[in-house]
């Protein structure tokens, strides 16, 4: 584990680059968090990022794109334009929840 | 009299009714389950159909052999759970059935008809799936007379049951075409949303050396919108192409749709239960086993029994009002065919990845781990006549429901 200088924050990430302790997370985290990744966000992608959050929080596990599509309203291709190139990992990173496992 | 009521009897419903019929004491108990089909299929059997090597006859029995005589076994389909009155609705004779405990086993099964383009006039003829009795059995009449071509194997989504079934096939599909004297006319390729071959990383890495080995195109991070039956080519969200001439799907795999209908579901019908004792995150009286779960582990056979272990040895301490001693951790035992009669195996849980070793069974192994070996192509060949013989029926296997770490090299 090591700790990554942000811009103005610093925060622990793992080798991945995902949050260590999901507790460091706030709004000015997730839009450098975005940055590094390359994406500016916008109020879609707050939408997906608090849905995130939130469903997190309820059941414990990070939602799918599935789940992000029926439930949290998004649809899957739109998820592909807001968070290019993998959408399900780069929510979770952004949105500081732990990496998505898959259930393998 | 207290109602024990069991719905689905596959792997995780039949071996839960064995072993609570031998626990519980039968002048306080009454035990009933309820399944749509009077016939047991053995589904990993499913994967070896296509290639001749298993017929029908070798994947079926009555699921009545199989149920206790003590047991009361209903043929029916279930409409509707309903767990505010502790009811459940049957559609033979509209009767309901009530219980005092309930166990959800009704599984998971493959929905083609969530992809656009699966279910058209392609399906069964350059679209197949193996992981019905229908679709297996046909897939192999397809694979008698095909010519070759382009060949490719597609996970839509996560999870699906047995996550290896699909590897499996495609080495199986190399070994077949192999024999044939066909392999040079025929192209393979695995399209997966995933990463990589499996996704734990020291599997991951030995089933993609192995794929590489065989000469099978992996073509990964692939998660299929839609598929264009007519120009053959599977469509990504992000408008990735793959053309195929005949494409073995495994569709989204969803639980039974009367557990969403009775809001008992998550987004794909799997029953949110906690994940160490099986219990119900809505009701204190329901339980759901095997596939019909929401586990964080793999949707296999393997799993189901090793949960069912637990589960037996907790619930009678559970209706006792007693804490629930034991917990589940997650383990999975898979034997993964490799093609030209070798085999994989792979023994992990929720914490600990596949590794490395040997893995001891005692009167029978050792199996090699994570490393192929004609023995362990045996053990799965064996695991048929365990299955009807020795698992179904709630005996004793040789093998702790929980991990161990015996033989790994960590
Ligand atoms: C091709 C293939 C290969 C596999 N290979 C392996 C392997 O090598 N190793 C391994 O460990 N596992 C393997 N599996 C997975 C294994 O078969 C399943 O994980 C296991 O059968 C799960 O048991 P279950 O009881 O949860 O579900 P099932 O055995 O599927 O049983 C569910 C039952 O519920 C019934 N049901 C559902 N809905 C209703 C309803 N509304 N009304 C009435 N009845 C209903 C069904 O008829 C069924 O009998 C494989 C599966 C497939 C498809």
């Amino acid at each position: 584990m090591s700790a990554n200088e942000l811009t103005q924050i610093s925060v622990e990430l793992d080798a991945d680059g995902f949050l260590v302790n999901p507790d460091d997370w706030n709004r000015d985290i997730a839009i450098q968090l975005a940055a590094e990744l390359g994406i500016e966000l916008t109020d879609r992608h707050w939408q997906v990022i608090d849905f995130c959050r939130k469903d997190f929080k309820e059941t414990g596990s990070v939602p799918t794109l599935r789940r992000i599509t029926k439930v949290g309203g998004v649809p899957t291709k739109e998820l592909y334009k807001l968070f290019p190139k993998g959408p399900a990992k780069k929510v979770a990173k952004v949105a500081g929840l732990s990496k998505p496992t898959g259930c393998i | 009299m207290k109602k024990l009521l069991i719905l689905g009897a596959g792997t995780a419903g039949t071996m839960v009714a064995n072993k609570l019929y031998h626990t519980l004491d039968p002048d306080e108990w009454k035990i009933t389950i309820v399944d749509q089909e009077e016939t047991h299929y053995y589904q990993p059997g499913f994967l070896f159909i296509p290639f001749g090597i298993y017929g029908k006859t070798d994947v079926i029995k009555p699921k009545r052999n199989f149920i206790p005589a003590g047991v009361e076994m209903i043929v029916s389909t279930i409409e509707m759970i309903e767990p505010e009155a502790n009811r459940v609705r049957i559609a033979r004779d509209n009767r309901y059935l009530d219980y005092d405990y309930l166990v959800i086993a009704t599984g998971t099964a493959p929905h083609p008809e969530e992809t656009p383009g699966l279910e058209g006039d392609e399906w069964r003829k350059s679209i197949h799936d193996f992981y019905t009795i229908d679709g297996t059995m046909a897939l192999a009449k397809h694979l008698r007379n095909w010519q070759g071509g382009r060949l490719a194997v597609n996970i839509v989504d996560l999870p699906y049951k047995c996550p290896v079934a699909p590897l499996e096939f495609i080495f199986l599909a190399d070994w077949y075409f192999h024999e044939k004297g066909m392999r040079d006319k025929v192209e393979l390729s695995l399209v997966t949303p995933l990463p990589g071959a499996f996704t734990k990383p020291r599997a991951a890495k030995l089933l993609g050396n192995t794929l590489e080995d065989k000469n099978i195109n992996i073509v990964p991070d692939f998660y299929i919108e839609r598929v264009d039956p007519a120009a053959k080519k599977l469509i990504s969200y992000e408008e990735e192409t793959v053309e195929y001439d005949l494409l073995v799907t495994i569709p989204v795999n969803m639980g039974a749709p009367v557990i969403g209908k009775s809001g008992l579901g998550d987004d794909l019908n799997f029953v949110p239960v906690d994940k160490h004792t099986f219990l119900s995150k809505q009701f204190d009286n329901i339980f759901a086993l095997g596939d019909a779960a929401n586990l964080p582990t793999s949707k296999a056979g393997s799993v189901a029994h090793f949960a069912v272990d637990i589960f037996t040895q907790n619930f009678p301490r559970y209706v006792e009002g007693l804490e629930m001693l034991e917990e589940f951790d997650g383990h999975a035992n898979c034997y993964i065919e490799s093609g030209f009669g070798k085999g994989i195996l792979i023994d992990f849980n929720y914490d600990v990845e596949p590794l490395p070793g040997k893995f001891p069974l005692p009167g029978i192994g050792p199996f090699s781990l994570l490393q192929e070996s004609e023995m362990n192509h045996w053990g799965k060949m064996m695991f048929r006549w365990m299955y009807w013989n020795i698992l179904l029926k709630g005996k004793e296997m040789p093998i702790t429901a929980k991990m161990s770490m015996a033989g790994k090299w960590a």
